[in-house]
């Protein structure tokens, strides 16, 4: 029982810990109330991506993709190509917390707070002192 | 020359849009013309490419000569020629239209606007192009991220539906990227047509199924399909006015392509859930089809009643999907098509009359025919061929889908189809009464001239609409046939 508990972990225990950690971000965003707080919650979310492929690309007894004269079969070296695509998945992460991180400032600048609640009772408040507004004229 | 037409397509307005900024603060109106000249290119070049791809057979273009499963690959069949032709046309179209809504004392802004709106034409136009699931997937983020900005140029409830859209539009293209991992992990390649090839030798039901679960929620979240719709209307509604067109008509389109691309031409109709993958996409659809229509019915702003509609319409598009026969498959793309011009169209009508009369709610609109006769035309048609009556394109992708679905003996489907068309017809002949025979009100014109309804700018993308919608309805045999080149192949 033990035995296959810990080889199970062995080959695919960081799976799991990736699984748990996207689980973790995607709950984040729908829980939290504040703003700033989802947009963590959404770099933990990528976050667990990048992991996931990084971790497909390992493989214990290889060593990093550049040509050494030990080394000669293809066999021999870790994969590089997750490592590629993640380098771009990291760049565009980069970019969506940008702008969301400007996102945020305007929003604070326009309503004045970042949390949920608020916001909804402020936008609400806007839209009846429009409809008065229309009515007058 | 010529065999470089797939990737000029869309670097032409990617450069555009790199230097569309320098070249405003250069001339104050250079970069906006740039960035049209090479988008109107674009268009002209998709023109050669679908002629040659209706001559000569589906191109495959190695980007930079790096050979197929190594490189990235553009492929172009009948389908994605058909449909660049399309959506270029919407983009260029949606770049002059945009000219009347800018703040002319602010070029700078201006300029940002329309350098983000060349972004999403490049990433709309790359994601229907591509062949590489990864490049796929960086073109998403491209689309994306220019949509985050485009909406959040719409004011300050703008600002508050892009951040939404954002967090929602992540978490589907976090789920986009583990499922082609899932995929890369059993197939080591990223290339769709040699995924195809290994997939097909079995063996990998079970990656293919958790892959499959995460990539419907992913494109149902970007094309706004019933459950995942959530951020759509208001992010539809408060768009910059400028872009909306082009936001409302093509992007929600491309993801369902996508979609298309990974049921049927990656894992292909031997694999052993597909059934099941399709009973859940018509039940998704069915749902959309009926909610979207209920609720736009109960909307007063024409914006909102759109962006519900759209819910209902993309319903369609999956339900195409769901039957899978090529007939439907051609109905949905056919209804794409159509769709893109009348959303697309009613949105440039909507700006419009926002434009001369500063009001986008229906019950202000008595009598408006008699001082925008075309615009309203342009309404009267869409309306028609949302609800599908005959000649206009509406009715045609209505009628093979049905014809798909009665051929697989779909009762269900076609039930619903009726019934959602009829909904139609009640919050769009509502917009048609109030537009020809309510009481006319007392609204202040924004924009006065004795010889043109509106100026040249606004006229032209209505008329072209007009016009398209029209025509993909007469000429629907010959847009079949050429969908169905490519569609033969890859349906049930």
């Amino acid at each position: 029982m033990m035995t296959t508990i810990n080889a199970f972990l062995a080959a695919k225990g960081i799976y799991m810990l990736t699984l748990a950690l996207l689980a973790l971000g995607v709950a984040g965003i729908i829980v939290c109330n504040n703003y700033m707080k989802k947009l963590i919650c959404m770099n933990v979310m990528q976050v667990a991506v990048i992991f996931f492929f990084l971790c497909l690309g390992q493989k214990s007894p290889g060593t990093i993709p550049v040509a050494v004269d030990t080394a000669v079969k293809a066999s021999e070296y870790i994969n590089p190509l997750p490592h590629g695509l993640m380098l771009t998945a990291i760049v565009v992460s980069l970019g969506t917390t940008g702008v969301g991180l400007s996102l945020l400032l305007r929003i604070r600048e326009k309503y004045g707070t970042i949390e949920e609640d608020d916001l909804l009772r402020r936008e609400e408040l806007m839209t009846r002192k429009k409809k008065d507004g229309g009515d007058r004229n | 020359m010529t065999e470089n037409i797939p990737v000029l397509i869309i670097l032409l307005p990617l450069c555009s849009a790199l230097l569309c900024l320098a070249l405003t603060a250069a001339g104050k109106n250079l970069g906006i013309i740039f960035v049209k000249i090479s988008c109107l290119a674009s268009f002209m070049l998709s023109c050669i490419q679908l002629q040659m791809v209706v001559t000569g057979g589906t191109i495959h273009y190695a980007i930079g000569n790096y050979a197929a499963p190594f490189g990235i690959e553009l492929v172009i069949d009948s389908l994605n020629a058909v449909l660049l032709v399309c959506f270029s046309l919407i983009g260029f179209l949606t770049l002059i239209f945009a000219d009347n809504f800018g703040d002319r004392k602010r070029p700078m802004l201006v300029g940002g606007a329309c350098a983000e709106t060349a972004l999403l034409i490049t990433g709309l136009l790359g994601m229907t192009s591509t062949g590489d699931v990864f490049n796929l997937y960086v073109f998403l983020e491209i689309t994306s991220l220019s949509a985050y900005c485009l909406i959040s140029l719409g004011g300050s409830r703008g600002v508050v539906s892009a951040f939404r859209y954002m967090l929602v539009g992540t978490i589907a293209a976090t789920f986009y990227l583990l499922g082609i991992g899932v995929l890369y992990a059993v197939t080591g390649t990223l290339n769709m047509g040699d995924m195809k090839e290994i997939l097909s030798q079995g063996g990998h039901d079970d990656a293919m199924l958790t892959a499959m679960c995460f990539l419907i929620p992913a494109f149902g979240i970007k094309m706004a399909l019933f459950p995942f719709h959530g951020w759509q209307p208001s992010a539809y509604t408060h768009a910059e006015p400028g872009s909306r067109p082009l936001i409302t008509g093509v992007m929600g389109k491309v993801p369902a392509i996508a979609m298309f691309r990974f049921i049927y031409c990656i894992y292909g109709t031997d694999f052993r859930f597909v059934r099941i993958a399709l009973i859940i996409l018509g039940v998704f659809s069915v749902a959309g089809m009926l909610y979207g229509s209920l609720m736009a019915m109960g909307q007063t702003d024409l914006r909102k009643v759109l962006a519900y509609s759209s819910v209902a319409q993309m319903g369609y598009i999956s339900l195409g999907f769901a039957i899978g026969t090529p007939i439907a498959l051609a109905g949905a793309f056919l209804h794409m098509i159509g769709h893109a011009f009348m959303k697309g169209g009613l949105f440039f009508c909507t700006g419009a009359i926002r434009y001369k009369y500063g009001t986008t709610d229906i019950n202000d609109f008595g009598r408006i025919y008699k001082q925008m006769p075309l615009t309203c035309g342009l309404l009267t048609v869409a309306a028609l061929s949302m609800i599908g009556i005959p000649p206009t394109a509406g009715f045609f992708s209505k009628w093979y889908l049905a014809l798909g679905a009665a051929g697989q003996q779909d009762w269900i489907y076609i039930a619903v189809l009726v019934i959602s068309s009829l909904l139609n017809a009640v919050y769009f002949f509502r917009l048609i009464e109030k537009v020809f025979i309510r009481q006319s009100s007392e609204l202040k014109m924004r924009w006065k001239s004795e010889a043109l309804e509106l100026p040249v700018s606004v006229i032209l993308p209505i008329v072209v609409c007009f016009v398209a919608i029209l025509g993909i309805g007469l000429f629907n045999v010959r847009i079949v046939d050429i969908l169905l080149m490519t569609l033969e192949g890859v349906g049930l």
